[in-house]
């Protein structure tokens, strides 16, 4: 259904495309992958040649990490979903693994990458009215100023 | 409609039924109402303010410093009456950004800042990151350094749970039981003082290795751990898990079944808690775990009181697996013999110019990691801690991020509290023993 890679531990890697991963997903549960361990996101806009990927994916500059596991046969499998910049929209794996929901929360806040049909999507680490994704690689540390105040006390 | 969560082998049948679908998504962490409910509420407050039967549901903010809470988590409960309806746990007050901060460091300075985030257990967040560094280097590690790294662990786990146990007590009523549980912890703790040299936030599980040997004599401090504790435990079945009080705060509250957890993605205590048989160091075997007898502790009935048990017999677990350990330690190095990536001794440094061209690459440039991704696992005292990592090739991670046991298990919080008295809410918060350091990062 969708190219599969190894990486270097030997984990299967799966790569489906945004409009296919939620029939991938549907169906690995079926598998028997009963749980979505970690659901995290990558900004690649740092780091464009990575060659990591099959041939016939076309790298983008956000990717969806999504970690399943099978208990039965103590297998992981790993899904790296490519993300448009210009529409950085994703469907939420809410209704199949409710668990999903604050790691997509977290995705959202950190990388601003929406989830359609999720519940709740609202920032979760950070203030509700703060501009700007934290995790994105043009979001650079120190961009806020700090004053510091002088001391009046005589020395 | 029904969906199988998982249907055979050894593990239940568990099934989510289309009404606990609607139940997950509606008591979720979802506690915001649509505009047309807003507006037909404000309508009738304008109308009929006065009617008694429209005050009966309240909203209540609970933390976020509430001593309860273990940090900074805060809570939005929904209360009809004394009876909790709807929560919704608010985090993020201790964000400090560290999966940003650990894209400019380097992978030898990674640990320092990972140790951080769970700091009850700081040992197992090194672990994972060191884990998932030495996958992509593709080294393996000297067997002693394998060995301590999981004598350390486990002493950590101990302590983790002792303080559980003074928290959990303190929180139930039982306070005594809080001054007993710091008191083994200190005792875990020094010995990790006189091994890291800091009784927190070691920094001592690195990429390559451990930091420094086992100190002489580690064996005796050993043994004298392990003679002061299991007494210890058994005073706090005395205290505790007798105690019919005790019993009547803990059992049947808080319930959650294995399918529920698997759903929301629970690891650790919380699920063992509902019976079901799920540990990494047994199912995932990792550094020597397969080399070292031990039991996975499960509970039958996924209450708080099935998780306190848990955790309780856990220690005794652990103690089984440090005295092994402590038979079955083997010599040699403690850290790998790779001049690249292992800092080289001291006194080598005014020997040997190759070994201060190394010292001084390590400690300005630092490793370069061959390009890849890579997720590495250990089972922290809190569940599945991962490490998601991503190298560009270059000296500091490309991508670092933490998949935090207590970020995840908090999601069930809504659903343990849910029909539950207000009271009680204090009593889950506790069984899920969340560390608001890995949950905010």
């Amino acid at each position: 259904m969708s190219d599969s890679t190894v990486d270097v531990s030997g984990q299967r890697v799966l790569h489906p495309g945004v409009d296919e991963f939620i029939d991938l997903v549907t169906e690995l549960k079926a598998e028997g992958f009963n749980m979505v361990v970690d659901l995290t996101a990558v900004d690649y806009s740092a780091f464009p040649n990575r060659e990591d990927l099959p041939e016939n994916v076309r790298p983008e500059r956000f990717e969806i990490v999504i970690s399943m596991i099978n208990h039965q046969t103590r297998e992981r499998v790993r899904l790296r979903i490519q993300i448009q910049e210009e529409n950085p929209v994703a469907p939420s794996l809410f209704d199949l693994y409710p668990g999903t929901e604050a790691m997509e929360r977290e995705v959202y806040d950190m990388f601003g990458i929406s989830f359609s049909d999720h519940p709740d999507l609202t920032r979760i680490l950070m203030p509700e009215d703060w501009v700007g994704h934290p995790l994105r690689k043009d979001f650079s540390t120190g961009q806020i100023p700090v004053q510091f105040k002088a001391s009046k006390a005589k020395r | 409609m029904t969906a199988e969560v998982f249907d055979s082998g050894e593990h239940p049948v568990g099934v989510i039924k289309n009404d606990e679908r609607v139940r997950l998504r509606e008591g979720s962490a979802v506690l915001r109402i649509s505009d047309s409910e807003a507006t037909s509420i404000t309508e009738k407050r304008s109308t009929a303010i006065d009617d008694p039967s429209e005050d009966t549901r309240m909203i209540l903010n609970m933390g976020p410093s509430h001593p309860s809470t273990h940090g900074v988590l805060r809570l939005i409960l929904e209360l009809q009456g004394e009876t909790v309806e709807r929560s919704k746990p608010v985090i993020g007050y201790l964000h400090t950004g560290m999966e940003k901060t650990a894209e400019t460091l380097s992978y030898s300075q990674g640990a320092t800042n990972v140790t951080r985030m769970d700091y009850a257990s700081p040992l197992f967040t090194e672990l994972a990151f060191s884990l998932a560094v030495e996958k992509l280097l593709g080294i393996e590690v000297p067997p002693r350094a394998t060995w301590i790294r999981m004598l350390m662990c486990e002493l950590n786990r101990i302590s983790s749970h002792l303080l559980f146990q003074a928290t959990n007590g303190m929180d139930l009523g039982a306070v005594s039981m809080m001054i007993y549980g710091w008191r083994e912890r200190e005792e875990v703790l020094r010995f990790f003082e006189k091994v890291t040299g800091l009784r927190m936030n070691h920094n001592y599980i690195r990429p390559g290795g451990v930091a420094v040997d086992l100190h002489d004599g580690w064996q005796n401090d050993l043994k004298r751990l392990l003679e002061i504790i299991p007494p210890r435990l058994d005073e706090y079945d005395d205290l505790l898990t007798g105690q019919p009080l005790f019993q009547k705060r803990l059992q049947g509250i808080g319930v959650l079944n294995a399918s529920e957890a698997l759903a929301l993605s629970a690891t650790g205590p919380i699920l063992r808690s509902t019976g079901y048989d799920w540990d990494l160091r047994k199912d995932e075997p990792y550094l020597a775990y397969d080399q070292v007898d031990f039991d996975v502790i499960v509970g039958t009935h996924g209450d708080s009181f099935d998780r306190f048990a848990i955790r309780l017999n856990e220690v005794r677990e652990s103690l089984r697996i440090v005295e092994q350990i402590l038979e079955m330690m083997p010599s040699g190095d403690y850290r790998v013999q790779d001049k690249k990536i292992t800092p080289p001794p001291r006194a080598r440094i005014d020997e040997s110019m190759e070994a201060l061209i190394h010292h001084f690459k390590i400690f300005t440039e630092g490793f370069h990691v061959p390009p890849g991704e890579i997720y590495a696992a250990v089972e922290s005292p809190r569940g599945e801690l991962g490490c998601y990592l991503v190298s560009d090739g270059s000296s500091n991670p490309y991508r670092m991020h933490i998949r935090g046991p207590s970020f995840v298990n908090l999601q069930t919080l809504p659903h343990l509290m849910r029909s539950g008295l207000i009271a009680d809410a204090v009593a889950v918060i506790s069984s899920i023993d969340p560390i608001m350091g890995e949950v905010d990062r």
